[in-house]
């Protein structure tokens, strides 16, 4: 024991955590990490090769990877300009409108699958118009890019809009000040102060759509190559084969968490370079 | 750690949690209980079989006072996943042999399984038929979008029997998990035609049309059951399969659909 070490290596911070506040964050971490001991100690090591690299599991792997990257672009494409226009516009219904936009958060992804399926089906609010037009969404791979991007849109726009709020509008101002356009002041001032939380939200939103189900279920429908996400290739597999199931399982569990560790590392970097290049601005006070 | 004192308490406070959340009643069903005791007997059964099983647990029910009939309906694997980790059911009623086989190799089935129901696949098409399906061999036509269960489950596994005696290659839309799901293509009218059990076409109510085909007798599905071995009710589980086998729970699962074993 050096206690003087400890001291000079954190000399000014308060740590005052109750010990017990240590013991209840243990029994929550434990309530996340027990579980997924729990499967990895069922995994059947001998069979994993095998098992996850079979026909119906790579097609299911790639499909989920295509179609989340397809629907995280369609995430950034829409959720950009609705953050923006939460976080700097002013406008009636406003609160409705992020109430509105947050709300497949809370809801459960079956009654989304059900709204999704009353809208752009065939018997749905826009399905005959879509018909007409020659389109068919149902049982089609669009529709499970569709079911995602409503499920992990929100997470976009929230990470987005806070990132917003955090960097405030005063560079922009001053932007807009000497004369730069709107258009400019987005793409120069505004997109490159907010890229982490742009970042963060796009990989959050990523995530999502690699573990949607209920939604896709219930929308999509289910077809090995097309329709049949890992997630639906798991739930399927768990009917006649619980160890292919825990395989395939194991699998997602590795690509979210990769997902996840890179979302910290990466907003974390440019969190950094951001905070360096910003700071002389600040000093400098322009206003 | 600090405060050891602390950390007992909410260790102990979490164990009493989740004490609080396990089943009431529990003692009640090991217990013989005196006469007029509340009695619970809880029956896990095959999706397919709500509509029946809930008719009849009412009725023995009331031939049966003082004892009260949980019910539990789910897909059949998952309710032998469920028992075989440890869900309080008393008696299992599976939508297929292979099911019940799986629970009786766990050694969790007390005495033979018997089989108190048949079930035969019918086209379920929305209503009004916009599609014209009047045959099996409609199902294979250009154009003809078919929902079917996949192939893991009892009814994808009688759907893939009749395609292989009939000849006939279905190119569905869509292979869903469970015969719910292909009912719900059917009535929201996604797909002009599903493969559903002749049951779920009946219960399904005004939305969906039952167009029945004679290849169906070529897939004919068992349905048994079985007390589950460590019933903490044995002499109630005993009589529930009894109840299910007589004549008045036949004519419930006649009313609904069923054939008959």
């Amino acid at each position: 024991m050096t206690p003087p070490t400890f001291k000079a290596r954190r000399p000014a911070t308060y740590t005052g955590i109750p010990g017990w506040i240590y013991a209840v964050a243990a029994a929550g971490a434990l309530l996340v990490v027990l579980p997924l001991v729990g499967m990895v100690a069922r995994v059947n090591w001998a069979r994993f090769i095998p098992l996850v690299t079979s026909e119906s599991s790579l097609a299911a792997l790639g499909l989920s990877l295509r179609t989340s990257a397809a629907s995280t672009v369609l995430c950034i494409v829409l959720g950009v300009p609705l953050a923006l226009v939460l976080a700097r516009g002013s406008f009636r219904g406003q609160r409705v409108l992020r109430s509105l936009v947050l709300l497949p958060l809370v809801l459960p992804p079956v009654v989304g699958g059900i709204a999704l399926l009353y809208t752009f089906g065939r018997q749905g609010l826009l399905g005959r118009t879509l018909e007409v037009a020659g389109i068919q969404i149902a049982f089609s791979t669009t529709a499970v890019v569709l079911a995602q991007t409503f499920v992990a849109l929100p997470f976009l726009v929230v990470s987005l809009e806070g990132a917003l709020r955090t960097a405030g509008p005063k560079y922009e101002a001053v932007a807009a000040t000497l004369g730069a356009s709107p258009s400019t002041v987005l793409r120069r001032v505004t997109l490159p102060l907010v890229l982490p939380g742009l970042a963060s939200g796009a990989v959050l939103s990523f995530a999502r759509s690699l573990g949607e189900f209920g939604a896709t279920l219930t929308f999509a429908g289910s077809l090995q190559g097309v329709t049949r996400t890992l997630p639906l290739e798991i739930y399927l597999q768990r009917e006649t084969d619980a160890e292919a199931a825990v395989a395939l399982s194991l699998v997602l569990v590795a690509v979210a968490v990769a997902v996840v560790a890179l979302a910290y590392r990466g907003s974390g970097m440019v969190g950094r370079e951001i905070t360096t290049t910003t700071a002389p601005a600040r000093g400098g006070d322009v206003r | 750690m600090k405060h050891p004192l602390a950390a007992w308490a909410a260790a102990v406070l979490m164990v009493l949690t989740l004490a609080a959340c396990a089943p009431a009643g529990q003692g009640g069903t090991n217990d013989d209980g005196a006469a007029g005791q509340r009695r619970t007997l809880t029956v896990f059964a095959a999706a397919s079989l709500k509509g029946a099983f809930t008719e009849l647990a009412g009725k023995f029910e009331a031939a049966n006072p003082g004892t009260q009939i949980t019910l539990s309906f789910a897909g059949s694997a998952d309710l032998v996943t469920q028992i075989s980790q440890g869900a309080p059911a008393d008696v299992f009623a599976s939508a297929d042999a292979r099911n019940m086989a799986k629970l009786a190799d766990q050694g969790l089935v007390d005495g033979e399984p018997r089989d108190f129901a048949t079930n035969t696949l019918a086209i379920a098409v929305p209503a009004g038929n916009p599609a014209g399906i009047k045959s099996f061999g409609d199902l294979a036509r250009q154009g003809v979008k078919v929902v079917v269960c996949a192939s893991q489950v009892p009814c994808g596994a009688a759907t893939t029997t009749i395609e292989q005696e009939t000849g006939a290659a279905l190119k569905p839309v869509s292979e869903e998990s469970s015969v719910t799901d292909v009912l719900g293509k059917v009535s929201s009218g996604e797909a002009d035609a599903g493969l559903v059990y002749v049951t779920d076409a009946r219960s399904a109510g005004a939305t969906v049309e039952q167009v029945p085909f004679p290849e169906a007798a070529k897939a004919v599905n068992t349905y048994p059951l079985a007390a589950v071995k460590g019933a903490g009710n044995k002499p109630a589980a005993d009589a529930f399969v009894a109840f299910v086998l007589g004549a008045e729970g036949q004519a419930v699962l006649a009313a609904a659909g069923f054939g008959a074993p």
